[in-house]
């Protein structure tokens, strides 16, 4: 059997669970989190050393980048200058090429800025960069993402952090019809069904961070998640049953005493 | 005892006043930051990693040093 492998940029994962390292307690915890949730990447902000207080553990002793692919992001950046000033810092840090583009427009809904997405991911594409680009759910401008060189398409299941699940799978199944890209699901999941759900509508993998990380049992939720995205796929892959308005018995009419 | 010319430069956001004669790579190793898990930005503009001691700070720069820690 042909191993079921999620590819991005030509690089390929066994898992299809990438997680958000941002939210947990400690490094520990953050650390023991990713490994239980078998993912292969995870995301990472780019943010200011601290130089007052150095003994501050950085999050490379605990997760290290050799083994674990950093997707580095452009979180809290609100315009296209900001993201493409913290991705080229951070393709800087060590050559990371792959990274994970955020451009937000507003405060509290957290909601992409797509024009300033649009914008950047053109720019970072030309100069060299494998841009994965968080986006709206709106099978339009994935399409313009990917004509301008995206090479995964990510779009919000719901405002990030809020957990509400998959809001519009309506969307998020022309978005599939559309693209060959791979799609995968990224912010507002809550539970791990959500992303069993995100992976059956055939979803190539799915991003979360609050939903683990501010789980009352994190390494739990880790460890569901995991089983989620698997049963997910595996469900979307067997393909699943037509729907009928009645009943259809399992078991056979003949030989009824 | 001979006065060495101080300037003022500052480092991710901070104000400092340090001596006149100082390279980059003499500030990034006083603060001890390791190199290999940072990226530096000189005024804006990325600054080549092998080429700190080359550079000679003058007043009013503004340094950033950042990392990766954790987000989403």
């Amino acid at each position: 059997m042909r191993k079921d492998n999620l590819i991005i940029a030509k690089k390929k994962f066994n898992s299809r669970l990438i997680v958000g390292t941002g939210k947990y307690k400690n490094m520990n915890e953050c650390a023991k989190a990713i490994k239980i949730s078998g993912a292969e990447i995870v995301t990472v902000a780019v943010r200011r050393v601290n130089i007052s207080d150095r003994n501050k553990p950085l999050l490379m002793d605990f997760i290290d980048p050799k083994k674990i692919t950093y997707l580095p992001n452009t979180a809290g950046c609100f315009n296209s200058e900001e993201a493409l000033r913290t991705l080229r810092l951070a393709r800087e840090i060590g050559g990371w090429k792959l990274v994970k583009l955020e451009v937000l427009g507003d405060k509290k809904n957290l909601f992409p800025d797509m024009i300033e997405t649009l914008k950047s991911t053109e720019v970072l594409t030309k100069e060299g960069f494998k841009v994965m680009v968080y986006c709206n759910d709106d099978p339009l401008m994935a399409k313009r993402l990917e004509n301008v060189g995206a090479c995964a398409i990510m779009p919000l299941a719901a405002p990030i952090g809020s957990g509400l699940g998959i809001q519009n799978t309506t969307n998020i199944k022309i978005i599939r019809s559309q693209t060959k890209l791979p799609l995968i699901i990224d912010a507002g999941l809550g539970q791990a069904s959500d992303a069993t759900i995100a992976m059956e509508l055939g979803c190539d993998g799915v991003l979360a961070n609050t939903a683990i990380a501010k789980a009352k049992k994190p390494f739990l939720m880790s460890s569901a998640f995991k089983d989620a995205v698997i049963a997910g796929r595996n469900s979307y892959l067997a393909g699943r049953i037509e729907k009928t308005l009645y009943g259809n018995a399992s078991s056979p009419k003949s030989g009824i005493i | 005892m001979k006065n060495i010319k101080k300037i003022k430069i500052r480092v991710n956001g901070k104000l400092s006043s340090i001596n006149d004669n100082l390279s980059l790579l003499n500030l990034i190793n006083h603060l001890k930051i390791p190199l290999k898990k940072v990226a530096i930005e000189l005024n804006l503009e990325i600054v080549d990693k092998n080429k700190l001691n080359k550079i000679n700070l003058k007043n009013n720069d503004k340094i950033e040093i950042v990392h990766f820690i954790g987000g989403g």
